[in-house]
């Protein structure tokens, strides 16, 4: 068997994790599972791409950095998209989900982010239709590292900046006040709010910190794969996977499941054929509620 | 005149297919309190089963079995029953979210068994020849029409009725029960799970059935009549109706279908030829910015036994 599937599956299972982390906060802090968090990642790379767009526009072409394939535009215009993807999913939860949260049936909350998710993702294919989209088309050489694998440069600073990311969102939510705040509120939302936590603050950050990721990871889609409406539609099977496996409200779980799950759809690639690969997230969400629902590191549901 | 009550009788039988899927919702959500995200799974489930039971043999894929149409119905909701059933048992003793994305998992892989498997399903190409009823009356086109639309009719009335005297007995009382007090249920003795999956396999079966009717009126499927706009248009109908009654699902399918068919003919007539596609997802944005303003405005519907139409009652 060629090990190149690893390398596939480490970069296919960190876009997953990434994913997931937003679904597992949402889970654990909100109480609802998000439809529309695919829909995030879609709306994140259509508005970076439009930011690099607009840069374009206005200084001309720039050289890209070193071996990848964009330049300063791409990492600028990244930061704006999370911003702007944030915004979203403030503004979303405001419109919607605020309010019918409030009348307290968490299931309703979940069927009005099924239709929002549809009607976000077919307003981005009215805006910029089915076809796919490219932030370059330039091809990339794959460099050999030894063992039968390659790697493009675009790969590498796509593991590196998810391994920066993971490690950020973990020191946040073990070291700062709003993290801990965070996690008060996801284990007991009386108790949170008795001891003076400011609940709307820490629905906010759920919701910047889920968007903003869910940007990263569909600008990374964007970067290695393309760019499509259907690109968060076809990821959120393997996120809510990944979040399950990882146990619900674990931000190191919702990683190593999406890693899990990357690396299975990689071998699986390999071994059944990639007309598959969508079953194999499936496969283990059913293993996982069958044999261990509380996932890897989570708590028992009461 | 013959063509327009001919296109009538068609637009009705459409609707009232949806009518059919509607129904099955209603038994699991408007009824039981699951939710169902991958109605267009369970539909498919229905028609492929049906449509490889009684088409005639074919060398290329598995099945061709020639069964009566009848017998291929039958089949079609045990199976999705089994489908439906498995998909409660494995996730119906966790909370309620574990269910809908389950079922959106089940979408999922039939929509994959149904590209891929060619042998089994005809791939892209899907299942043609699938034999209608009454097809021998086909050269008559217009009495060809009222009598399928009979037929459907006749399958739509049964199972309102059956579904009527379920919600009634006392085995639709125990599931109002676990719906409006659980823990008062279960003091009583009533295994909620076992009941929820019962309730989840028979709106199933309803789907399925359903799928199975679809395929033998239509005459043709294939996986891209199963997308996930499906489950979103059956969904919208159940809010529009009215979760909770089954004549409000079938009104809403009803309303639903004209406004969905009068969009199209209006974006066909109006819209330029490169900007169709764009109009058609400009249909499905509306449809889920409908769905979200009945969740948050009026979420008994509008045909239900609270609705405009309906008697006004106190609770």
């Amino acid at each position: 068997m060629n090990l190149q599937f690893i390398v596939d599956g480490l970069i296919s299972g960190s876009l997953i994790g990434l994913g997931a982390i937003g679904i597992t906060l949402t889970y654990s802090i909100l109480r609802f599972s998000n439809f529309a968090h695919g829909d995030f990642m879609a709306w994140g790379a259509y508005g970076t791409l439009s930011v690099v767009a607009a840069i374009g526009a206005l200084v001309g072409t720039t050289a890209p950095i070193g071996a990848l394939s964009f330049g300063w535009p791409l990492i600028a215009a990244t930061i704006i998209g999370m911003i702007l993807t944030a915004c979203l999913a403030l503004l979303l939860d405001w419109l919607l989900f605020a309010r019918l949260r409030d009348k307290g049936q968490s299931i309703i909350v979940v069927m009005a982010s099924f239709g929002a998710s549809m009607a976000l993702r077919s307003l981005l294919e009215f805006i910029f239709t089915s076809s796919p989209t490219y932030f370059s088309r330039g091809i990339q050489m794959a460099i050999p590292v030894g063992f039968g694998i390659r790697i493009t440069p675009d790969q590498m600073v796509m593991l590196a900046t998810t391994v920066i990311l993971v490690t950020g969102m973990h020191l946040f939510m073990s070291r700062s006040q709003t993290g801990r705040e965070m996690r008060a509120y996801s284990q007991n939302p009386a108790l949170a709010r008795v001891v003076g936590i400011d609940t709307a603050r820490v629905v906010r950050a759920t919701w910047i910190i889920g968007a903003a990721l869910a940007c990263a990871a569909g600008v990374m889609v964007g970067i290695l794969v393309q760019i499509r409406p259907l690109m968060g539609l076809d990821l959120l099977l393997p996120m809510f996977a990944a979040a399950i496996l990882g146990g619900i409200g674990s931000v190191p779980g919702a990683v190593l499941g999406g890693l899990i799950i990357g690396l299975s759809e990689a071998a699986a690639v390999q071994l059944i054929g990639a007309e598959w690969r969508a079953a194999i997230a499936f496969a283990i969400l059913m293993a996982v509620l069958l044999v261990r629902p509380m996932g890897l590191f989570g708590r028992a549901e009461r | 005149m013959i063509d327009l009550l001919g296109y009538g009788a068609f637009f009705t039988s459409s609707a009232l297919i949806f009518g059919l899927i509607a129904l099955g919702l209603n038994l699991q959500w408007g009824q039981t309190g699951l939710f169902n995200v991958g109605i267009a799974g369970f539909v498919a489930i229905g028609a492929y089963t049906s449509a490889i039971l009684t088409t005639p043999e074919t060398a290329d894929r598995i099945g061709g079995f020639d069964w009566p149409i009848l017998a291929g119905w039958l089949a079609a909701a045990l199976v999705t029953a089994a489908a439906a059933a498995f998909t409660g048992f494995a996730t119906l003793r966790l909370k309620s979210d574990y269910l809908a994305i389950t079922t959106f998992g089940v979408a999922v892989v039939v929509q994959l068994v149904a590209l891929n498997a060619q042998s089994l399903t005809g791939g892209p190409f899907g299942v043609a020849f699938i034999p209608r009823p009454f097809a021998n009356l086909q050269d008559q086109p217009a009495l060809f029409n009222f009598i399928n639309l009979g037929v459907i009719a006749a399958v739509t009335v049964a199972v309102y009725l059956a579904l009527e005297h379920l919600s009634r007995s006392p085995w639709g009382r125990v599931l109002k029960a676990l719906r409006e007090d659980e823990r008062a249920a279960i003091s009583l003795g009533k295994s909620a799970r076992s009941y929820r999956i019962q309730a989840f396999a028979a709106g199933g079966a309803v789907m399925g059935l359903a799928g199975a009717v679809q395929a033998h009126f239509i005459g043709f499927i294939a996986p891209n009549g199963y997308l996930p706009t499906l489950t979103f248009q059956v969904w919208a109908m159940l809010m529009v109706g009215g979760s909770g009654s089954n004549r409000g699902a079938i009104l809403g399918s009803i309303v639903v279908w004209a406004i969905w068919v009068g969009a199209g003919a209006f974006s066909a007539a109006v819209v330029p030829g490169d900007w169709q596609a764009r109009a058609a997802s400009l249909q499905i944005v509306a449809i889920g910015v409908m769905l979200c303003l009945i969740l948050l405005w009026r979420p008994q519907g509008f045909f239900g036994p609270n609705g405009f139409l309906g008697k006004r009652r106190l609770k």
